[in-house]
Formats: structure tokens, sequence, C-alpha cells
């Protein structure tokens, strides 16, 4: 389809999501080829990343993929502002039209969703003068060093704290002021009410108290909470030289860039899914074009046993709270009908659908998202199951249909990213120490033994992880050369 | 349009690292990784190498969430299991055929690898012979190639689907978009214009562990030898004391014993090359593997003989590999490279054990002839 063609469609689509209410940062496309795009793909919607490996790792999977007929990346989009999104050259026109429509699905969801809300929206920039300063650290000390630093905390990546650019979890240190005041008393502006002001024996006890947290704070554990931002820690408290502390808070800030994307795949793409689907349906599509739209429609949201389509499930939870919401089918009067006819018909005519949904993708995450809206009559629809590996009879079998199991499964999966959490509880001379918050899947152990290695390479110094094996508490060490696990 | 510039520094460092040449550290997270994918009837896998770096994360611990039809305790089959919620699944086993690589990729990373240069060939490149072959069917054609069978075969599918169709009074005319043609292909096939003669010692002293060295050395050379030329002829000979053509399954597999009498080998090649493969249109490639062990000296001044005057001036290579044997005194090899000195189209390896096939091979294709 020529550029010009796809100017006006974008313009035209654009008017349309904006009569919907749609919200979305203005939108730049680019038209790419296969290669290309999947280039875009490998470095994660960036095409000014810094040089490593695991990127070109990514890309051979893209291209095969791409090669072999597995996947096709139809569309790229970026959570900038303006908002970035790259197109492939060789989509229809229909499918050119349907993939716009998603994008600004997507580009309303980064300006609105909460979780966008700390991120940084030049991130184009900022990933560009991070690779300057990895080329730089590169012509420095050589690939070799750079890439094998990088190697090494990439094992450490996911020690972020997700929550981190919300809410600072530090409290604030007393303030010097404050101290001083202890010492001196509140200011006094007339001398003769001094001593009511700051009566001589308070003043000595104010004195006693601080003195006593002083050398509470030199016994006490370091950090004072534990820290779950381990990079972070890392950065600030680990010997490194000034280059590896740079590269290990380009990784932090990278990490921390693309979680929210994590923390909310089922209800963007949901979300995008949705209003792709509202705007070709009613607004976009031509008569020749219906078939098309269906076949790719059908691509997009089909499931296979196995594996849980984010698309699929987002978009259905979007399409359910729409409906009970424009029926009414909430609150105390609806969930204590218990008579199922009564229940089955139920329809108040609020008309409240459309309102809800958007306030949905304000306020909710994937966690909260399934957690409030997955409900027992949609967990059936949607036919979930969980399944396990049976090791008896070595093949995976369908294990549960029941609701609470299956959402359980569901927020295991989200929760933290489906990341373990994992703080550092003591820094100390003696070494670092970490404590896995255990709540009920092992770490894998291999793993978790490299990992480590590679913490232990970074801090310099013994470090030791606390966590459960098989149900037994587990403490794992990594000191120079060597590494054991042993029950504890 | 190739690969975008700026991954393909990243992509290449990612397969050397695959391949070893850098970092071995990271070799050891390798995952042999694969796409499933369907050939015809048959899966096929497509391999994905990944490097897995360590992380903290949990053990698979089998479970996940799915969804589909099924009653509880249903199998579900490996194809379909993504477990962890969304990472690519990458340890399904042996229900695929490995299509690893194809034999011309395999012969570019042997190239690559070995840094063996291109063949320059010689002769009638561009001589080609046309062929047609009947490969399938069209809707449009000439009528002398008019296929009746599945002309009729369509017009009662559509009278079928039309409803028109009786079977009490079956009747069927064609009309214009039932008719089916034969339809061809123009096969060409370039004029074949290299000849590998593969010839083996297969007298006592030769034992398995040394065919599996001339079998494995012979496939890269093969391999890599197709790839410089489309439609490569092989032909095999054998020899104790008398030499005779074979086919390819003998070549590997017979165990003859008795003497050995190179020269008989060298005449049967040159009886061979002169009937059927005149050197002006042909590149020839020799390979001769023994374990160096001849009858006597008698016998090596024949060989000696034969390849000075008929087999060394027509030849782009000859190669001799000596296979290191128990019982082989390993003298031929000597007497060639005394008697014959260097020469472009002479390669002489030896060949300690497998391990040295890779040297060996550099030794016989590193001269771009």
């Amino acid at each position: 389809m020529r550029a010009d063609g796809l100017v006006a469609l974008q313009k035209e689509i654009e008017r349309h999501a904006r009569d919907y209410g749609l919200d979305f940062f203005e939108t730049h496309f680019e038209v790419c080829d296969a290669d290309t795009l999947n280039m875009i793909a490998a470095c994660g919607g960036f095409p000014c990343r810094y040089p490593h490996w695991r990127f070109g790792m990514e890309f051979d999977q893209f291209a095969k993929g791409h090669a072999h007929g597995f996947s096709k990346i139809y569309e790229l989009v970026i959570n900038t502002d303006p908002c970035h999104a790259f197109l492939l050259e060789s989509n229809s026109p229909v499918a050119q039209k349907l993939v716009m429509a998603h994008v600004l699905g997507h580009s309303d969801f980064f300006k609105n969703n909460f979780c966008f809300e700390p991120t940084n929206r030049k991130m184009l920039d900022e990933m560009g003068n991070h690779a300057t300063r990895v080329r730089r650290w590169i012509d420095r000390f050589g690939v070799e060093r750079v890439e094998s630093f990088i190697d090494t905390a990439l094992s450490l990546e996911n020690l972020v704290d997700i929550h981190a650019p919300h809410s600072t979890r530090r409290p604030a240190p007393e303030s010097e002021a404050n101290e001083r005041d202890g010492h001196t008393g509140f200011p006094v502006q007339r001398e003769y009410m001094r001593r009511y002001i700051n009566p001589e024996d308070k003043l000595a006890d104010e004195r006693r108290r601080l003195e006593l947290k002083r050398q509470a704070a030199k016994s006490q554990a370091f950090p004072e909470l534990p820290e779950r931002d381990v990079l972070r820690f890392l950065i600030e408290h680990a010997p490194l030289e000034t280059w590896e502390a740079d590269l290990l808070s380009i990784l932090r800030e990278e990490a921390l860039y693309f979680a929210p994307q994590a923390r909310t795949k089922i209800m963007n793409e949901g979300w995008a899914s949705y209003w792709h689907s509202t705007l070709m349906t009613e607004r976009l599509l031509n008569d020749s074009e219906v078939v098309d739209y269906a076949d790719h429609c059908a691509a997009t949201l089909g499931t296979s046993p196995g594996t849980l389509n984010p698309y699929k499930l987002g978009l259905s939870i979007f399409r359910d709270i729409e409906r009970r919401w424009n029926e009414g089918r909430f609150g105390p009067d609806y969930e204590a009908c218990e008579s199922m006819a009564e229940r089955a018909s139920w329809n108040k005519r609020l008309g409240l659908g459309r309102e809800k949904i958007f306030e949905v993708r304000r306020h909710h995450s994937d966690v909260t998202f399934i957690e409030e809206f997955l409900t027992p009559e949609l967990c059936a629809e949607l036919q979930l199951f969980a399944y396990d590996f049976n090791e008896k009879r070595n093949f995976w079998e369908l294990s549960a249909r029941d609701f609470q199991v299956v959402r359980e499964r569901l927020l295991r999966q989200l929760t933290n990213l489906g990341q373990p959490i994992i703080e550092v509880v003591d820094a100390s001379p003696r070494g670092l120490t970490l404590l896995h918050r255990h709540e009920g899947v092992d770490l894998r152990l291999d793993h978790a033994k490299l990992a480590l290695k590679a913490l232990q390479a970074i801090w310099r110094g013994p470090v030791q992880l606390f966590t459960q094996q098989e149900g037994k508490q587990t403490l794992l060490r990594a000191a120079e050369g060597d590494i054991d696990a042993r029950p504890d | 349009m190739g690969i975008p510039l700026r991954i393909l520094s990243d992509h290449s460092r990612f397969r050397e690292i695959v391949r070893g040449r850098i970092k071995a550290n990271l070799r050891k997270f390798l995952q042999k990784g694969e796409m499933i994918g369907k050939r015809g009837q048959e899966l096929i896998s497509i391999p994905l190498p990944t490097i897995d770096i360590p992380r903290f994360r949990f053990g698979q611990n089998g479970q996940g969430v799915g969804q589909g039809e099924g009653e509880q305790g249903a199998i579900l089959s490996p194809g379909e299991i993504a477990p962890g919620g969304g990472e690519a699944g990458s340890d399904s086993a042996e229900h695929a055929l490995e299509v690893d690589l194809s034999l011309d990729e395999l012969a570019v990373i042997l190239g690559e690898e070995l840094c063996l240069p291109r063949i320059e060939p010689k002769g009638s490149d561009h001589l080609s012979n046309q062929r047609v072959k009947y490969t399938g069917i069209n809707s449009t054609g000439p009528e002398s190639l008019h296929h009746f069978r599945r002309t009729f075969r369509e017009t009662l599918k559509r009278e079928i689907a039309q409803g028109t169709y009786d079977p009490k009074h079956p009747r069927l005319i064609p009309v214009r978009e039932d008719k089916r043609y034969r339809s061809w292909k123009v096969d060409e096939s370039p004029e074949s214009s290299a000849v590998i003669v593969y010839m083996m010692d297969v007298s006592g002293s030769m034992g398995d562990e040394q065919k599996e060295i001339v079998r494995i050395e012979s496939f890269w050379l093969d391999t890599w030898l197709r790839s410089q030329y489309r439609g490569l002829e092989c032909r095999y000979v054998i020899h104790d004391a008398v030499a005779r053509e074979v086919d390819r399954e003998t070549f590997f597999h017979t165990r003859e014993s008795g003497g050995t009498m190179i020269s008989s080998a060298y005449k049967l090649a040159r009886d061979i090359l002169a009937a059927d493969y005149p050197s002006a249109n042909w590149n020839i490639y020799l390979f001769h593997f023994s374990d160096g062990d001849n009858w006597s000296a008698d016998d090596t001044r024949v060989c000696l003989e034969t390849l000075q005057n008929d087999l060394l001036p027509i030849a782009n290579l000859f190669c001799y590999g000596q296979v290191e044997s128990p019982y082989g005194s390993g003298q031929f090899v000597k007497d060639l490279r005394e008697n014959l000195g260097e020469r472009d189209n002479l390669a002489l390896s030896e060949i300690a054990d497998k391990e040295a096939v890779y040297q060996s091979i550099k030794d016989f294709l590193g001269r771009g002839r």
C-alpha cells in the first residue's frame, strides 16, 4: 500500500478512535521490511540499542520464525511520546488498517494506564544515550571486558523492584535540622521564652534518645529494611568501577522501563484487540475486506491447549466487563441473587460498560485485572484449565478446571512478573545475604547457583541466599572459587 | 535487501558464540531449542539455539494454565506445552526428524570453518541439458495435453456441488472451467562437470576404524565438492591386489583381505576416466585412501609412472590420504613425497585418527583447485 494511502488511512482511523474517546499519543507510523522489523523487535523495539550478542540471538529467532512461517510480526509499537509504531511492509491493506487501529489501542493504554505513568517517554533518546555510553566504555576497555560484565550482570537483571519507579520505599532520613533541634531545642524568638519552649529536662531526654538511636544504627543490620531492588543496592554499595556501575545502572533503567509492558501484557493486548475489533467492525471495514479481517482476527485470537493467548484472554475479560456493567451484573444485589434464572436474564440496562472499561484500563495491572474481573462464568466459557506434569506417567495432563485453582495459578504466574522475589537482607564484611521470599515454588537450583556466582563476581565477596528446596530451608553460598548448597 | 546492518554484528557475534569460537564460558548455557514444523506428513525440526543466561527463576515444577477442550486427566501433547506461561518450550525431544542443516548450508559452514577457497572450475559449465518433465496439472494448456480423468473429476465435483448430478442418469458435461491439462516444467541440469573417483585400499590391514575414517572424510569431501559443482559424479574403486569398481554401499562396507597392489587401482581409475570423462570437459578429483603398505617396490614404481603420465596431467587434484594402521608400514606416502615432490594438484595427508580428519580435509581442499 502506498504511503500517502496509509497517511490518509491513519487520519481516518484516528478520527474514529477519538470519536470513541481513545486518548492516545501522537503516533508515528513507519513502514519496514521484514528484516528491519525483526531487527527492531530483537532490540526490544528500539533500533538504537547498545551492541550485545543477545539481540543477535533474538534476531536469529525472529528471522527463522519468519522464514519458516511460524511467526510473523505484523506490527511493533513502543511506549514513547510521540509513540512510534513500525508496520510490516508486506501487510495487506486490511492488515494495515487493523494493525493501525490496534496500535492506537496500545498508544492509548501507554498514555493512560497507571503502570506507565513513571516511565520515561523519551526512551528512544535515553536508549540512544545508553548505546553511546556502552560504546564509549567499549572503546576504552575493549569489547570483551564490557560484554563479559554485561553477561554477568544480565544474570541479575530480574532483581529489580518493579514498583520502584512509583514510590520510594526508604523512609526519609531524619533531617539534619531535626537532629540539631534535638540538641538545641526548637528555635526561640525571645530569649526569655527559652526555658518554657525548651525545658532543660526535655532537652536532655531528647539528646539521650538521639544518642541511643545513633548507637542502635551502628549495631543495626544494614540495609535497615530488606532491599528488593538488588540492582540498585549493588550500584550504590558494591565495590564497582565507574564504568561497571554505569553499565549496571543502564541495565536497571532498561529493565524498569520494560517492566510495565510485562505487568500489563494481558490487559494491553486485550485493550488493543478490543479497539481494533470495535473500530474495524463498526467503522472501518469495507464489505470486500470482511473475510480477510476475520482471518486475521482468528489468527491473533486463536488458542492452543497448552498456552494461554493474552490477546484472547484480555479481550474476553474486557468484553465481559463491558457486558456486565451494561447489564448491571455487579454489586451486592447481583451477588446476593441466588436464582439461576434471574441471574441469567439479569439486565438493568445501565449502559455503564464503556465507562467502566476505560476506568479499568487506567487503574489496573494484570494481577488485579485477573483477580478482580475473571469470573467463574468467564473461566468456564473460556475453557481455562490448569495442567501439570505427571511424573509417573511422563506426560502433561489436564489437572483441573476448578475456578479457584485456575485463578490462583494465573495470579502466581503474574505476580512480580513471574519472577521470584529476592531481597538483600544483610550486607556486612562477612558478605552479602539475600532472602528468597518463598511462596510455594522452588527456585531452579542449577540456575540459582550460577546466578549467585554472578552476584558474587559483582559484589567481590562471599554471597549467600536463603531459600527453600522441597520444603527444607536451604542456604546457597558462593565465595571465591567455590559454590555449595546445603540444607540448613 | 539483506539483514539490516545494525543487527549484523550482534548476530554474527551470537553465531560465533554458538559455534564455540568465542566466549567458551557462555557456550555451556547453550540450549538446543527447536521449532517444530511440518513438511508434508513429517514433523521437522528447525534448530533454534539459544543461550540461556542463568537467573534466579522458578523451577518449572511442572504446571501451567491452558485453555481448550478436554476432560480432567486428558493428555496434552508435548508440542502444545509452553510451560511457565510464555517462555518458549525448548526441550521437546525425539518426535521430530532433525533437519539441522541442508547440505548446502553444511558446505558453507565447512568452507567457513576450514577457510576453504572456492574452487575455480574448468570446462563446460555452460553446457546444460534441458529436459521436459510433466510435473502437475494446470487449468489451462494445449488440447494435446488434455487430461480426461482429471477433467471429468472436476466436472463431477462441480455438478455435485451445483446439485445437477443425477446418479441414476450419470451424465457429465465438462465446461471450460473443468478442463485440466498436464503441466510441465523444464528441468535444466547442467552437464555434469565434475567427477570424483574414490579409491580405497581394502586389504587385510585396513580395519573397521580405518574405514570409518575414510567414510567420514569422503562424506565431507563429497559435501564440499557438491556445493561447488552442480551435478557431481562419483565412482568408487576398491582394491587389494586387484582393483574393481563398486557402488557406494560396497565401497564403505567391504572388507577384503589379501595383498595390496596400489597400481591396480590407479590403472582402473585411468581406464574409467579415459572411457567416460574426457579431461577437457571434466573437473577430475581423485582421492585415494590406503594404509600405505604396498606390495612391492616394483608396484610402487608402476604407481608413480601411472600417476605421472596418466593421472596427474588431467586431474584437478589428486589426494592421497594415508590412514594410520597398526599393520601398515606407511611407506607409500614417503615414496610419493620423494618422487613427485611439490605439485599444485597433488595433496598428501596422513590421518592418524578421527580427530585428524579435520586437518586432512584442509590439506586436501585448501588449495582451491
